[in-house]
């Protein structure tokens, strides 16, 4: 069904990258060269044959740092949209379908997490809870989430009042049928888009957690609090803060590359068949 | 083209016109297709020509393409179009904007939906006219009231100060007409103009249609799939079929002697024997003193209604928009809890609100909707479709499921290859086919049809009644049949009620509704219904006892 030359250039582009990306993230400790903490020479020292990517500011090798960056970055950005977007998009959908106070009640508790900026909640909820990854994926995935509560209710508001709907409903179908089979399938595409974006917003998040000092904690760093590690350097003409930053652009690009096509082909009314 | 400009009076000449589209179908390189195929037409200055056929007939696509326009990606291939004498496909941009909207007008099948809804109606109708600078604004204007007038409109003056949620649908109709005269043009493309509309207002918009174009002796382009309505307007009929010309001929000839068999099956269309049943002794389902409203007590939509329904046999419910007759379904299915008023079912009551009531219950009343489209989920394919109310009441999986749905399908006459289509991938009459077969997989005993033929063409429709009709002698089930054609009702019904602001006004069986003397608004229904006779719109307008509520 899914055949490669079929599939545009710029998906594939962002496949491969992801993938990498991915494979890095994953097999971390067999494809790096030095281990994450252990310092193998000067501080910020140039390009070398040794060295591909250098070192940073302790003298650690960069390209491991790297290496190991992107298991943290995406092992907790992945986490926290995937909470984001189950949770977002089940109360949503519920909230749509049930109505009256149900949706009054959560839509009004969605309004207030909202009113007050992520960043803001996130410091507060992070320095009064013990920083590890499990608070910070909740943290993470819960603010994120009223974002998803609001598209997916409003697009499940549209879906709910469909004939279809109607239909199953008057057939006696419980919530859980018209929720995950009737209006589901038909929410996925903005889903999916949301979904690419989401994912990136978490990455940054992420990011600005750690170069404030409150995400992941050292010697461990993803790839923003790299940034922040090197960022003194720049000041000197050091290129090491860029290379991590460079690291989220380019995934942050080659995602939404991937969601852009999956949006594709999941608008297809024919079941991908044209 | 020298030739056409000596032969004086012909405003339209096309020639051999060949329109085609690129569909890129799954896995295949991208191919043409050809949507209408070498067809010639000509018009004369202010005469009439109908052009009818199916949906995907090409009617719409010739029509447009007199004003050069091909939507949505369709392309003009060969042929020529000459209008005054020149070839306008020769003209480029710059030619099509000096042409549309002042030589060459439209009016589209949905006034609702062209009508910008932030802009009032006035500077609307006289936008092209300004833009064209054939007029002054005071000029435009003044001559837009002289159409309003014409198109028999309320308050001519002033409607032009409304904006367009603040008419009826008909009235839109004929505003928008006027915006098609205003400027003045030489021909007019009427794309379905009275599709959409009741019969009652359809007859309405159609009489001011007529009048206008007999008194500005503008020519027009009249598209449609109902031959009875173009009967009523145009001088002369084309007949399509696959983009190809079947059949071109005077108005009188096309619906009196037509010479291919297709025009012969559309003229026939309408004609379904049915005998009519008996009541029996004891209704299955009767609704007592049903009264229903929206908003909270507000708006009440349906006022002590009453009516019963005997197994085996069709209550045809009859009205225009907002007469009530959908609600009385809504009420019967407990969608709107009915605020008074009992509904019995097998002699016991039924419980009011949807969510009290068992399954069994839910099993017994199917529904089937007006847009088939919608009816349907998009995402899931037609063996989950017709499935699941197999498996939600049957408890049937796998095997035993799918050989059922097979049989449905077999009833329907569709067969199982459809069984793992989507329904974007199935015609309008086959989606209406599916949705029949999923009310039929819960074995009711009775089926509400809401409108289920209307949005279809009518040889599409014809066949839907008949399925319904042979279904009825298998299965013995019970109909409760909204419609707003009388045509359809007559082909389909063993009782009638006549619904009008809430209320049955005329209620029995079929020959006693359809017998005199009649109530004053049976009478305005029966009379709106299009015949296919010329001159039966003057009769009818005359003979009326009643204004119709678009009016």
């Amino acid at each position: 069904m899914l055949d490669i030359r079929r599939i545009p250039i710029p998906a594939l582009i962002g496949l491969v990258l992801t993938a990498l990306f991915v494979l890095a993230a994953i097999f971390a400790p067999w494809i790096s060269p030095h281990d994450n903490a252990e310092i193998v020479g000067d501080v910020w020292e140039p390009m070398t044959a040794v060295h591909w990517l250098g070192t940073d500011n302790l003298g650690r090798d960069l390209l491991s740092r790297m290496i190991y960056g992107a298991r943290i970055t995406l092992f907790i950005a992945v986490l926290a949209t995937a909470l984001s977007f189950s949770l977002g998009a089940i109360l949503g959908f519920s909230a749509a379908v049930f109505g009256g106070w149900f949706d009054t009640i959560l839509s009004r508790l969605v309004d207030l997490l909202m009113s007050i900026p992520t960043l803001i909640m996130g410091l507060v909820v992070l320095s009064v809870l013990p920083t590890n990854l499990v608070t910070l994926i909740l943290v993470m995935g819960i603010l994120d989430s009223t974002r998803v509560y609001r598209l997916s209710r409003a697009v499940a508001v549209d879906i709910n009042v469909m004939d279809y709907v109607e239909a199953a409903k008057l057939r006696g179908e419980g919530s859980g049928w018209i929720i995950f089979r009737e209006i589901l399938p038909n929410a996925l595409s903005p889903l999916v888009s949301e979904l690419g974006l989401r994912f990136i917003y978490a990455v940054l998040f992420l990011s600005t957690l750690s170069f404030l000092g409150l995400g992941v904690q050292p010697p461990d760093a993803d790839w923003g609090g790299m940034v922040k590690e090197n960022k003194d350097g720049i000041v000197f003409g050091i290129a090491a803060a860029l290379i991590p930053a460079a690291a989220i652009a380019a995934l942050a690009i080659s995602v939404n590359l991937v969601a852009d096509w999956i949006l594709n082909r999941t608008t297809s009314l024919k079941g991908g068949r044209g | 083209m020298a030739d056409t400009k000596a032969k004086s009076g012909v405003l339209l000449d096309i020639r051999n016109l060949r329109i085609e589209a690129t569909v890129y179908p799954p896995g295949e390189a991208p191919k043409n297709i050809v949507l209408v195929h070498d067809v010639s037409l000509t018009l004369e200055k202010g005469k009439v020509l109908g052009l009818i056929g199916e949906s995907g007939a090409g009617k719409s696509t010739i029509g447009l393409s007199s004003m050069g326009y091909g939507r949505g990606g369709v392309r003009i291939t060969g042929g020529e179009v000459l209008l005054n004498g020149r070839d306008i496909l020769k003209g480029g941009k710059e030619g099509f904007r000096k042409l549309r909207g002042r030589e060459v007008c439209y009016v589209a099948q949905s006034a609702a939906a062209a009508f910008n809804p932030a802009h009032r109606l006035m500077d609307q109708v006289v936008e092209a006219t300004l833009l064209h600078g054939t007029a002054t604004r005071a000029e435009a204007e003044k001559r837009a009231v002289a159409l309003f007038k014409k198109l028999s409109l309320p308050n001519p003056e002033t409607i032009g100060e409304r904006f367009p949620h603040q008419v009826s649908g008909g009235q839109l109709q004929r505003v928008m007409t006027a915006m098609a005269l205003c400027s003045e043009p030489d021909l007019i493309v009427f794309d379905e103009p009275t599709t959409a509309l009741d019969v009652t207002t359809q007859i309405d918009v159609l009489a001011a249609i007529k009048d206008a174009i007999r008194d500005t002796h503008v020519a027009a382009l009249y598209i449609t799939h109902d031959l009875a309505v173009v009967a009523q307007v145009s001088d002369e009929i084309m007949v399509l079929r696959h983009g190809r010309l079947v059949e071109w001929g005077g108005t009188r000839q096309i619906i009196k002697e037509p010479r291919q068999e297709y025009t012969n099956a559309l003229v026939s269309v309408h004609e379904i024997e049915h005998a009519e049943q008996k009541p029996g002794t004891a209704p299955f389902l009767s609704v007592k003193n049903v009264t229903a409203a929206y908003g909270g007590g507000h708006v009440k939509v349906l006022k002590n209604v009453s009516v019963d329904i005997y197994p085996g046999q069709t209550l045809a419910v009859v009205g225009e928009s907002g007469s009530g007759k959908s609600t009385l379904a809504r009420a019967i299915t407990g969608l709107l809890p009915p605020e008074q008023g009992t509904v019995t079912f097998d002699g016991r009551p039924l419980a009011n609100r949807l969510a009290d009531r068992p399954k069994e219950d839910l099993r017994q009343l199917q529904m089937i909707y007006q847009m088939a489209d919608v009816a349907m989920n998009p995402r899931q394919t037609v063996g989950t479709i017709i499935g699941r109310p197999l498996e939600f009441y049957f408890g049937m999986r796998g095997r035993a499921r799918d050989r059922r749905v097979a049989e449905l399908l077999d009833e329907i006459e569709m067969g199982k290859g459809f069984i793992d289509r989507y329904p974007a991938e199935l015609s309008g009459g086959q989606k209406q086919r599916v949705c029949i077969a999923r009310s039929l997989a819960a074995k009711p005993k009775l089926i509400i049809c809401d409108e289920v033929t209307s949005a279809l063409d009518p040889l599409v429709a014809n066949g839907i009644l008949k399925l319904l009709l042979n279904l009825q002698e298998h299965e013995k089930v019970a109909y409760l049949f909204i419609t707003h054609d009388l045509a359809t009702v007559k082909s389909i019904a063993d009782s009638i009620a006549v619904m009008y602001r809430g209320e049955v006004v005329r209620y029995g069986s079929k020959s006693k509704v359809l017998t005199p003397p009649f109530d004053a608004y049976t009478d305005l229904l029966l009379s709106s219904v299009p015949e296919m006779e010329i001159g039966w719109l003057e009769e009818a307008i005359k003979g009326r006892r009643m204004a119709s509520a678009g009016n």
